[in-house]
């Protein structure tokens, strides 16, 4: 696969779709009102991302029932669907026991019900949820990360293009897209107010997630699948998970995604054994084809500084960005060029799905998020992939890679990969020693 | 009478546990860490609660409120103590000596997925965008460390010790161009929260009561409280998830903002950007002027209400 990354495919690849109308049979001319008719909703993955998804997409206000509902986990189904059927009833809530489905396979069927998919499993799950509610012709929403290694972003690669064919609207939740101080910050950016972007900084460095300890009774498979933060074919490392938020910031400035990248990383306080095989730390330069380097920091430490944002130097002035809805542009001499006001701006998880139901319902193709997302997911992988390996990578090394993280079988029985040691704890990378690619 | 003597037989009984001879300023220190939090006594009393002249008509009538002594935390409590509560890990690796069962299987906060120090630094900082519940469950990990109970003021203890016998709208009178000298507000806190105690205190040695963040209390917010509400330490139990009173200010308010007879209300909007269901019951993602300040009663309450108070359910928000 060659890269493609030049700033004029990006351009190509991630503005919104211009115009393009549906033609797929829940359009609804005429018949938004009628009581009968609605857009039939599925979530995949009930846990607390995914149902504050279904949630979002019902506070919309569109007609909207939730058919379907797909687990692993039957206790996972069964916590999302309670304050589901509080706050919404049965009327937008219509999941009888025949479309609760669970079970490896259980987003198949729960696909084949729907008009509009969540995907909001562990990312691992991602590429072959993504890949087959493409092939059933579904419109998407889909969190983020998209894949949790090389393989796993081809395929979405794919899957990818053939959405575009089908014109099916995909919206990813990398939300800081959906947020106004980035949008309209960016959008100068792109515009010239800093010059040409030479540099930056993007951090996301806090106390960590939560842990789930193993319970007497489970086997590997089930273990891995509840604390799947701590394993990389089900979470990709927090680099992948979390950091990719930063990260795709980074490329959408850049308007392009990096070709390279070196940097280390480590456990140099979370290694206990309820902490599977993921790093604490990374730390990375990315340098992108014009030359321009991007510094990305991720960890999670407990009890040292914080610090989730996004800084780039500018030939004609700097920027600052943050989920706080900070958008600042100074130039050289201190002088302000924009200040986003941080008050009142809509909740970026609503608008993403204000924004993808829009389309929806108005027959419109708008949304193909899919390949920034992956491109963005990918770039996270590389630089995992750099601090495990200790080498450095190109974008076309990484994106080729052939190492397959992911368990040969999927059933409770089953085994994973990577398995603990004797002691109780998993192997994890070594820089220097460890095969990535 | 009868009250008076029950009064004093139960005073008696819980002399037996609680040092009240010693009625003065300690330290706190948490066992097996470096962290500690200074406390002051404050007396019991009686105040005129609220403001006649007050433009906003959820602090009248004034009336006259007697509160019976406590404690009270100096300044509003800091991330380097609320962290050790937040991450067991982290209490494990900070402490010397291994934690109690007790403490070791007390439900901790989740672990928040934003940075909750929203880029403003922890180290001497006030601890930020904690709900009440999670407020309530860190006094019930201080109980558990020290043994000591410590809970939130009510709105009537908190505005008792923030006048500090004063009635004028801040304690030092009513100029709000001396705020500057007592508070971090919106016109000198460069839209961050401060290191605490850097500013000169109150009367009774009060840190930062008013600005850098505000500060829970234990009440529900009811308007019309005031109108109806006991003359002997009031309280309005919290039964419903919004709104609850939070008082003092943040370094978000404009002086006029800010008084000792200041209501603010907790706000369900404070959570909106919590991208899960059902959102956290530990966190307000946005709520970073938002903190804590504990007080220790005089008299404790008995075994049974202590349990009572630190164990009540959350209730579910989505």
């Amino acid at each position: 696969m060659k890269n493609q990354n030049s700033r004029r495919d990006f351009i190509k690849t991630s503005a919104l779709v211009t115009g393009g109308m549906l033609t797929s049979p829940f359009v609804l001319p005429g018949a938004y009102a009628a009581t009968e008719n609605h857009l039939k909703l599925a979530v995949i993955g009930c846990g607390g991302r995914g149902t504050g998804a279904v949630f979002q997409a019902l506070e919309t206000g569109h007609p909207i029932k939730l058919v379907a509902m797909a687990d692993a986990f039957r206790d996972r189904l069964d916590n999302s669907l309670k304050p589901m059927l509080d706050k919404y009833g049965t009327e937008k809530i219509d999941v009888p026991e025949e479309r609760k489905f669970v079970g490896f396979d259980a987003y198949k069927h729960a696909i084949a019900e729907a008009d509009v998919v969540i995907l909001a499993s562990p990312p691992g799950f991602r590429p072959s949820h993504f890949e087959e509610a493409v092939k059933q012709g579904k419109q998407i929403f889909m969190e983020k990360p998209v894949a949790t290694d090389a393989a796993g972003i081809r395929k979405v690669l794919a899957a990818a293009e053939e959405a575009k064919a089908k014109k099916l609207n995909v919206v990813v939740g990398l939300q800081r897209h959906y947020q106004n101080n980035y949008r309209e910050t960016i959008k100068r950016i792109h515009d010239g107010a800093v010059g040409d972007i030479v540099g930056g900084q993007v951090y996301w460095n806090d106390g960590g997630v939560w842990v789930r300890e193993r319970q007497p009774g489970q086997t590997e498979m089930e273990y891995q699948m509840r604390n799947w933060y701590y394993f990389n074919w089900l979470c990709g490392d927090h680099i992948t998970e979390q950091h990719v938020h930063n990260i795709d910031i980074a490329n959408w400035v850049k308007q392009s995604y990096p070709v390279k990248a070196e940097g280390t990383g480590g456990r140099a306080v979370r290694t206990g054994k309820d902490h599977g095989e993921i790093f604490d730390h990374h730390v990375l330069t990315f340098t992108y084809e014009d030359g321009s380097v991007i510094h990305s920091e991720c960890r999670h430490f407990p009890g040292a500084a914080n610090r989730v944002d996004e800084s780039f130097q500018g030939t004609k002035g700097k920027v600052y960005l943050s989920a706080g809805n900070h958008g600042v542009l100074t130039d050289w001499k201190g002088n302000s060029i924009y200040t986003h006001d941080r008050e009142n701006n809509p909740n970026p998880y609503q608008q993403e799905h204000d924004e993808l139901w829009a389309a929806i319902v108005k027959g419109e193709y708008k949304f193909e998020d899919a390949e920034n997302a992956a491109k963005s997911t990918m770039t996270s992988i590389m630089g995992r992939y750099a601090t495990y390996s200790g080498k450095v990578l190109t974008w076309d090394e990484a994106l080729n890679g052939t190492v397959d993280l992911f368990p040969e079988e999927l059933s409770w029985d089953a085994m994973p990969k990577i398995l603990p040691g004797d002691d109780g704890f998993y192997p994890h990378a070594v820089p220097g020693k460890t095969k990535v690619i | 009478m009868i009250k008076k003597a029950l009064f004093l037989l139960v005073f008696t009984f819980y002399g037996m546990f609680s040092d009240y001879s010693n009625f003065e300023p300690y330290t706190q220190k948490i066992p097996g860490t470096e962290a500690q939090f200074d406390l002051v006594p404050i007396p019991e009393g009686s105040y005129r609660m609220g403001s006649e002249t007050s433009p906003f008509p959820d602090e009248k009538p004034a009336h006259t409120v007697q509160i019976d002594a406590f404690w009270m935390g100096t300044h509003e409590i800091t991330w380097d103590i609320f962290e050790l509560f937040l991450d067991k890990n982290y209490e494990l690796a900070m402490t010397e000596e291994p934690i109690t069962e007790l403490v070791d299987g007390l439900t901790r906060p989740s672990i928040p997925y934003l940075d909750m120090t929203f880029g403003m630094g922890k180290e001497g900082k006030p601890a930020i965008g904690m709900t009440q519940y999670g407020a309530i469950q860190f006094c019930h990990w201080l109980y558990l460390k020290t043994g000591i109970f410590y809970r939130l003021p009510t709105e009537a203890e908190w505005e008792y010790a923030a006048k500090a016998g004063t009635q004028s709208t801040y304690f030092f009178g009513d100029d709000p161009e001396l705020l500057a000298e007592y508070a971090w507000t919106a016109e000198n806190s460069e839209e961050s929260t401060q290191k605490i105690g850097q500013k000169k205190p109150n009367p009774w040695g009060l840190y930062d009561i008013y600005g850098n963040v505000m500060e829970w209390t234990s009440d529900q917010y009811d308007p019309d409280f005031y109108q109806k509400s006991s003359n002997e330490n009031p309280k309005n139990p919290a039964l419903e998830l919004y709104p609850r009173v939070i008082r003092g200010g943040s370094f978000k308010h404009s002086a006029e903002e800010i008084s000792s007879t200041k209501r603010y209300i907790s706000d369900p909007k404070w959570k909106q950007i919590d991208p899960q269901i059902p959102k956290s019951q530990w966190w307000f993602p946005e709520a970073p002027f938002l903190g804590l300040r504990v007080v220790r009663p005089l008299m404790p309450p008995s075994p049974e209400e202590i349990k009572a108070y630190y164990t009540q359910a959350p209730i579910a928000d989505y």
